[in-house]
Formats: structure tokens, sequence, C-alpha cells
């Protein structure tokens, strides 16, 4: 019994870490610009996809990895400059609705340039499970966690210790006293969505020799991802990682212990009892509305 | 006066020579792209490559073949529309098509009450039970793919099973029959578990599966990526009892998903897969040695069994045609109903009033993949 829980828990972490990549990406546009990007799937997907890509056409995997989060990462940038920009003093509102058309169009760019068929990419070190007292885990699954761990002590650094990192957390609190003081919000703005685009392709890669990639994994893992950054409390970094891996559990129990069918509705039951209850999520900040 | 009576004869056999020379509009609606693209792909290749091949052999009839195809892209209201347009703008003499059960089934009524002849390429049994007038289909029914396995495990000994199946029109279909015909087949099913479609993980289900007593084997009905996602955490859980597939993971593109964790696993399936290593003296080698060897010359790239179904419609729609000596679409389908002794990829199709499919379990053999490709099971 304690073994088949274990399984389901190593099963839920794994998936979890990568609810975690979407979520924190989710979170640093939305801290920059109180937009939420729906696009941000899309970058999971184009990492995979283009890992797949290169590595089948004999790129070794560390540059095919490297180009891909770079590839993720410049589709961040230019959906800011191409069309976030462009649009700077329209509503929150229109700019979400912005995302909602990116992502479409680099859904449909994906299924043209590549294919719409499923893909597998090797596992960065074999496929032999590992055994850890009665369930077994995936050497790929040591990577998500792995990455995952590092990228959240970076994002730490990043935000605490340097000045850009300072200067996104200022946006994120006022903008109008930000740029008083100097800060450049375009920079800012234009690092968030590379950032987070960049995060995006991290565990769009991670997670394609578990699960495979194809051209529309995009839209379920960005709901996962959104669904997690809301559990977590949208805006907060620890909030966003709890979330992940809280919603990557609670799948993996539901799917072990209730019934797979509810698995996915789990995740948006989860959205509707956060937004119901408890607004500001986990970790979100508490908030009052002024009328 | 003389002139022009001859004249007028002569437009008449003119008219006549150029309706001869229309050509015989066969339709097709097939998932090209979509989450059953791989049905959909080699079954169009193999459409196009055929009657390009049957034109430049002279056509049928003494006419050219023209086919009209759309991709449906595995979604049944769009099967629906792209078969209504088939029927009434493009008027074709009859129809292939319909590569998932799903867009097949959502087609049936506007078949029927066109009075179309359609032969599907679509796998569940539902199709053609109960028996619709104008509706046929070339691959092998899930329950017959489901005795097929049952015959090979109690052959090994097996008797108590466990079944996993996804949430798709086929993985549930197939779960149904295999419940039903069990029982006839001494096996007794202790574990029945399910996965969404877009499902990514399946340890939790299968945990379940390993956690159960007395499993003998697991069999997985259904098709996609969510079989190679089984096969891959049914190795990584370490399951010692057998894996069955279903006939619908038999692509090679199933074996590069799930990758040295196919090994072992075991399925039915057309002869195709197996073509060169048929013994000389089966009678079907000559067919799928042929279609194998066209198909991939062509396309460079390797045959799965379902370009091998629409190899099997075009052919028995042709045949049909030849048998009718017309395309009156009454006569066609009679024609079509009593094909008999005709040999596909998929076996010998044995049509009648009463089995719109025509095949028999014989035409599946027992395959096990090794070394990421597919041997006859012994």
């Amino acid at each position: 019994m304690s073994a088949q829980f274990l399984q389901f828990l190593l099963a839920g972490l794994t998936v979890g870490a990568i609810y975690a990549l979407v979520a924190l990406g989710f979170s640093i546009i939305y801290n920059a610009s109180h937009v939420i990007n729906f696009a941000q799937g899309e970058f999971v997907m184009v990492g995979g996809m283009c890992t797949v890509w290169l590595a089948n056409a004999g790129w070794p995997l560390p540059a095919a990895v490297a180009a891909a989060v770079l590839l993720a990462a410049l589709l961040g940038l230019a959906l800011e400059r191409l069309a976030v920009e462009p649009a700077r003093g329209a509503s929150v509102v229109t700019l979400i609705i912005i995302t909602i058309g990116a992502s479409i169009l680099l859904r449909g760019l994906a299924s043209v340039v590549w294919d719409k068929k499923f893909h597998a990419l090797k596992p960065f070190s074999g496929e032999a499970p590992l055994h850890i007292g009665g369930a077994t885990l995936l050497p790929q699954s040591l990577w998500v966690l792995g990455v995952t761990l590092a990228i959240v002590v970076l994002l730490s650094w990043f935000f605490g210790r340097t000045l850009l990192g300072k200067a996104l957390l200022a946006t994120s609190h006022n903008r109008l006293a930000a740029q008083l003081v100097g800060i450049s919000v375009r920079r800012v703005l234009l690092t968030a969505y590379g950032l987070s685009a960049a995060l995006g392709g991290v565990a769009g890669i991670l997670i394609a020799p578990i699960t495979f990639t194809s051209w529309d994994v995009g839209v379920m893992l960005g709901l996962k991802g959104f669904a997690a950054a809301i559990l977590g409390g949208m805006g907060s970094g620890p909030g966003a990682v709890l979330g992940g891996l809280a919603l990557g559990i609670i799948e993996a129990m539901g799917a072990g212990y209730l019934s797979s069918a509810y698995k996915d509705a789990l995740a948006f039951v989860i959205i509707l009892a956060v937004l119901f209850f408890m607004p500001g999520g986990l970790l979100g900040a508490r908030r009052t509305e002024r009328v | 006066m003389k002139h022009r009576a001859w004249f007028a004869a002569a437009l008449l056999a003119a008219a006549a020579a150029a309706q001869a020379q229309a050509p015989i509009r066969i339709g097709a609606f097939l998932s090209v792209t979509g989450p059953a693209a791989f049905l959909g792909d080699p079954e169009q290749k193999t459409l196009e490559l055929y009657v390009e091949k049957l034109n430049a052999a002279g056509g049928v009839l003494g006419r050219k073949l023209e086919l009209v195809a759309y991709d449906s892209a595995g979604d049944a209201e769009k099967a629906r529309t792209f078969a209504k347009r088939l029927i009434e703008q493009d008027k074709v003499d009859l129809i292939v098509g319909g590569s998932t059960t799903g867009e097949t089934m959502a087609v049936v009524p506007l078949i029927e009450q066109a009075g179309m002849p359609f032969i599907s390429l679509a796998g569940a049994v539902v199709i053609v039970e109960p028996v619709k007038k104008w509706v046929f289909k070339t691959p092998h029914s899930d329950r017959q793919a489901c005795e097929r396995i049952f015959v090979d495990m109690k052959a090994r000994g097996t008797t108590r099973i466990a079944l996993i199946s996804g949430a798709g029109g086929f993985d549930k279909s197939m779960r149904a029959q295999c419940m039903q015909v069990a029982k006839n087949h001494g096996i007794e099913i202790v574990a029945d578990e399910s996965y969404g479609a877009g499902d990514t993980d399946m340890t939790a289900q299968l945990s379940k599966i390993k956690n159960t007593l007395g499993v003998q084997a697991v069999l997985n009905a259904g098709f996609g990526q969510g079989p190679a996602i089984v096969t891959k955490n049914y190795r990584q859980l370490s399951i010692g009892a057998p894996l069955y597939q279903s006939h619908g993971v038999a692509s090679k593109q199933y074996i590069q998903l799930a990758g040295g964790a196919a090994d072992g696993v075991r399925l039915p399936a057309a002869a195709l897969l197996v073509a060169e290593t048929l013994p000389d003296s089966d009678p079907q080698k000559k067919v799928v040695l042929g279609y194998k060897r066209e198909y991939e010359a062509r396309y460079k790239s390797d045959v799965s069994t379902f370009g091998g179904h629409a190899w099997d419609g075009l052919m028995l729609a042709v045949e049909a045609l030849k048998k009718a000596g017309t395309t009156d679409k009454a006569k066609v389908r009679d024609a079509l109903e009593s094909v008999r002794g005709f040999m596909g990829t998929a076996g010998t199709f044995n049509m009648s009033p009463t089995d719109h499919v025509g095949l028999d379990v014989s035409g599946f053999r027992m395959l096990e993949i090794r070394k990421g490709d597919w041997t006859l099971a012994r």
C-alpha cells in the first residue's frame, strides 16, 4: 500500500514540477504587466517540438536544447515587441485576448512548420527505472525535479540579488513609481516575456521524453500551469512552485485512488474552488479591492 | 440531308464517347491531420498511389478514376460536412473513407439516406453490426481482435487478465467487445482500468493493476499515443506479466514512440507487417508483398496496416465496379455484397448480406515486437 502511495507521489511530483515551471512563467508576466499570458503553453510546445526536430536532424542533445530554449525566448520577446507593446495602454483584458490570439497563431505555425504527429525525445540518461522503496522512478523524472529545483534557486537569486530582478519586482508593486525612479518599464516587460518563454521552453524539453510532444500539447499544459498559478496565488513565485507540485500530486492521487476519469476535472474544480473561497490562492497577496 | 444525318450521328457518337470518358469519381474523407493522422495519412497516400496506377493501366470499365479526397482531421463534425459535399456537390460514385469509428458513424445516416456505396476504413464492430445496407468496412473488427488475443493467451496458459483502455471510441468499443467475448474463451478480467484522451502518465492505473492479485497478462485497448505511454510506464513499473496491445498500434510510429519498452509486446495484426517473413506457400504473401514494395518505393516510408485497409477498400470498390459493369449505385452495392474469395491485405474477403466485413480471424497474425521490429509470434 505504501509502495503504491509512493508511486503516485513520485508520478505527481514529476508532473507537478512541470506545472510549477509553467506557473512560474505565468507569474512573472503577471507581475510585470498584470496580464495572464495564455500563450505560455505554446512556449512549452515550442521547446519540446524544436528539440525533437533538431535532435532528429542530427544535432547533439545539449545544442538542440539550447537552441530550443533560445527559440522559445525569442518568440517570447517577439510576442512582447510585436503584439503586446504596440497595444500598450490597452486594457488588461485586451492584452489577454492578444495572448490568446498569439497562442492560436503559434499552434498553427507549429503544425505547418513541423507536423501534427506525436514525437518522442530520447531520455537524457537512459530508460532503466530506479527502484525506491517498492516504487519506480525514471531517470528523466530526476532531471525534471533537479532542473526545476535549480531554476527555482536561480530565480530567487535573480529577483533577490540583481538590479534587473529587483526592477521587475518594483514594477510589479507599482508601475508608475518604478517608472518615476528611473526603471525602464519597457525593458522590464521584455525581460519578463523572454524569461517566462524560456522557462516554458525548458519545461517542454524536460517533459518530452516522458509524455511525448506534439503541436497541441501546449493547450493542456498551459491550462494546468494556469490552474497551478491560481492555486498558489497568481504573482507569487513560491506560490507557483507550491501550486504546481500540489496540483500534480492531487492529480496523481485522484487518478490512483478515485478514477482517472476525474483527473483533468480535478484541476479545473480547484481553479473554481480557489477563486470562490480564497481568491488570493495559497500564498498570494491578501488584497482588498477598493470600491 | 444525308450529310446532315451523318453529322448528327457523328455528334451522338462523340457525345457517347465523351460520356464514356467521364471519370468514375471516388470520394474519400480521411483523418490526414490531427490525432488520427497516423491512420489517414497512409490511407490517403495509398489511395492516391493506386488510383494513379489503375489509371495508368487503363482505368476501370474503360473509364479513368478520379479521387476526390478531403481531410476530416479526426473530427466527426467535419467528416459529416465532407460526406455531404461528396454526395451532393461532387456527386461521387462511391465513397471510401472514414479513418476512425467516430467519423464513420457520424456519416452513416447520410450514406443510408443517399444510397451511396460506402467502404469504411475504421475498426469498431458497431459499423457493420447491425448490418447497414450501404455500409461496408475493410479492417478486422475489434471483436475479432479480442478473440485472436484471447486465443493466444489461452494457448499460453493465461486465464486471469487485466484490461486498460483509453477514452476514445475505438478504445471503448474494443473494451466492451473484449468483456463480452472473454467468457467464451475462458478468460477472466480481474481488473479494468481506463485513462483519458490526453493523459500523459498511466503509472497510477498500472500500479493498481500491478497490485491486483493473480494478473497473468495485461491487455491495452487503444490507439494513438496512449498505448505508447502505457507501454513505457509498464516497463518503468517492471510489471512481469506479458503486455498485449490491439491492432490499433500496428504502425511503426508506435514502436518509435515507445522505444525499447515495446520489446516483447504482442498484438494481432495483418500479415502485411511481416510480409517478407511469410512462407512462400502463404496465399496472402503475393498481395501484401506487392503492396508493401510499391508503397515503400513510392513514399520511402514503412507501410502500416492502415494504408492496407485503404488498399483493400479501393480494390474492393474496383472489384465491385467491374462485377457490376456499371457505376449504378444499387448495382455496385449488390456487387460489393457478393464479393467472395477476394484476397486483400487483411485476409480473404467473403462478403454476404449478413456480413459486411467478410473477414475471418485467420487473417489476423499474432505478432511480437522484437528489437524494434515486427516478428511472427510463436
